[in-house]
């Protein structure tokens, strides 16, 4: 239980750590003893009055402490060790003095100065609050790899002055959607095998950043669009196979993340967005209700495919469009793109060869599709509707 | 902050235009007060790379790192932050669309000599 408080707090009382203190580092070491401190106090004194500013004051008091135990550490924040000695001691109870400043930290870890995997493991284990070890974990390589790959993430930050700052208006779209990748990224790195659950963390962030930019149609679309995902997740698999959309049971869907989902979308689109994630979650809610609008699925893919100009958006417009003008068509539209590394093109191919009765060609994609497919249920998947085609004519 | 805008181009004629032939762009950037002068290094061609080989000094025709791009200069500037320095190298990199542009952050403290 305290446990979670500690995860809800930890993104928060670092942010406020590292706009006093000026370097993350420095910050995690101060947030580790106040956090510690606290899993000591709380249960035997009780949880104090306002929880996040007991924790932000007991940290900076520590690396106060500690500037003034350490001479070389005093040497080099000199100036910072006199501001701080200058701050007033009784700010413990007043949230209002202490900024929140998890935005500009968000900001910083998803620096494009920093390599993608760095700045999807800082803001996990920063704004997350998940441990190296955790983090390590979740991305199924070996504690010290992580543990140096953040380490060399922090020291570039300090080295080459990435700024502690919400970029200025000009550049703010772009570096938003660096930020917005890396949440999505850590969404699709899937319903974890780990003891993180990362699709969960990553709509954790997701209402952080909504909370704090509540006015960017991207930020909340992005929600709505995990929201709406996620809200099938116990759907999808029965018996360790996966179950297509048509064929889930529905009472298995979690009803409060859809209509939180529709809502964030609402909002998304009362500001006018029309932007790559309010397309997504607009499709993602229109292939939940039912019947299902197959015409305006493939407009929309069209728009997305347009601001995109991914080949994949236009595989899955294909796929609307068979819907409407049949397998034929859609065939047509598949054929046109330079997608043969790609495992859904394969299987994509193959179910509209099946439909049109081409089963020889049908299993040749399905092959293709499972030569391109990890051992695992979507594997089987495969393996189960090849095998339901007719053994093959005169074949050897 | 300082930082060292190192600029990598093909081929070698860049650097042997003379200050007359400079972009004016380039020109209006290098005139602001928290930008040094342009130090332009010769060709690659130019080069001689010393290193030891068997404790004896061994000379080579070349840059130590032979690749189809090289060190054309760098430029020193003072920033707030890395943000402010990489606005400045956009700022050149748009003047010379073939050229990469590598920010460096420099040690405050200069070695001796100086």
């Amino acid at each position: 239980m305290l446990e979670d408080v500690f995860r809800d707090q930890w993104g928060r009382v670092l942010a406020t750590l590292v706009g006093i203190l000026g370097d993350i580092e420095f910050a995690e070491d101060a947030a580790q003893e106040a956090f510690a401190l606290a899993s000591e106090r709380w249960p035997r004194d009780g949880e104090p009055a306002n929880p996040t500013a007991w924790l932000i004051t007991t940290a900076r008091n520590r690396a106060v402490d500690r500037i003034r135990r350490d001479r070389t550490l005093a040497r080099k924040t000199e100036q910072l060790g006199r501001e701080l000695r200058d701050l007033p001691e009784d700010t413990m109870d007043d949230t209002a003095t202490l900024p929140d400043e998890r935005l500009e930290l968000i900001f910083t870890c998803c620096h494009p100065a920093l390599a993608l995997e760095a700045q999807v493991a800082l803001t996990l284990r920063t704004l997350g609050g998940l441990s190296t070890d955790d983090v390590a974990a979740a991305f199924l390589v070996p504690f010290e790899t992580m543990s140096k790959r953040l380490a060399r993430a922090k020291r570039k930050i300090r080295q080459a002055g990435i700024p502690f700052a919400v970029p200025p208006e000009h550049v703010l779209p772009e570096r938003l959607d660096a930020v917005l990748a890396v949440i999505y990224l850590v969404f699709n790195q899937g319903w974890g095998a780990g003891r993180v659950d990362l699709a969960t963390e990553a709509i954790r962030l997701g209402q952080v950043l909504a909370t704090l930019m509540p006015d960017e149609s991207e930020v909340l679309a992005l929600l709505a669009l995990m929201l709406l995902n996620d809200s099938r997740r116990d759907a999808r698999m029965r018996d360790d196979q996966f179950v297509l959309l048509d064929d889930q049971d529905r009472s298995l869907w979690n009803e409060q993340q859809i209509a939180d989902g529709r809502s964030l979308l609402e909002r998304a689109t009362v500001l006018r967005g029309s932007g790559p994630y309010v397309l997504q979650a607009a499709i993602a809610d229109l292939h939940i209700r039912q019947p299902r609008d197959w015409e305006q699925i493939a407009l929309l893919y069209g728009e997305l495919g347009h601001l995109t100009g991914s080949p994949v958006v236009e595989l899955n417009r294909a796929i609307a469009v068979g819907e409407i003008a049949g397998p034929g068509a859609a065939l047509e539209l598949l054929d046109a793109l330079a997608l043969d590394d790609y495992r859904y093109f394969h299987s994509t191919r193959a179910a509209l060869l099946r439909r049109l009765g081409r089963d020889d060609e049908a299993r040749l994609a399905y092959e293709r599709a499972l030569e391109l497919t990890a051992a695992g249920p979507e594997h089987r998947f495969l393996a189960m509707r090849l095998a339901e085609l007719l053994p093959p004519a005169g074949r050897d | 902050m300082k930082y060292a805008l190192l600029n990598y181009s093909k081929g070698g004629a860049a650097g042997e235009r003379g200050a007359r032939d400079m972009h004016p762009g380039i020109a209006a950037v290098l005139d602001r007060p928290n930008v040094s002068g342009w130090v332009r290094l010769q060709p690659a061609e130019s080069a001689t790379t010393v290193t030891l080989k068997a404790r004896t000094t061994l000379l080579t025709d070349g840059p130590f790192v032979d690749s189809k791009e090289f060190l054309g200069g760098f430029i020193m500037i003072e920033a707030d932050n890395l943000d402010e320095a990489l606005a400045v190298a956009a700022e050149l990199q748009e003047l010379d669309a073939t050229a990469a542009i590598e920010v460096r952050p420099v040690f405050e403290q200069e070695l001796g000599g100086a």
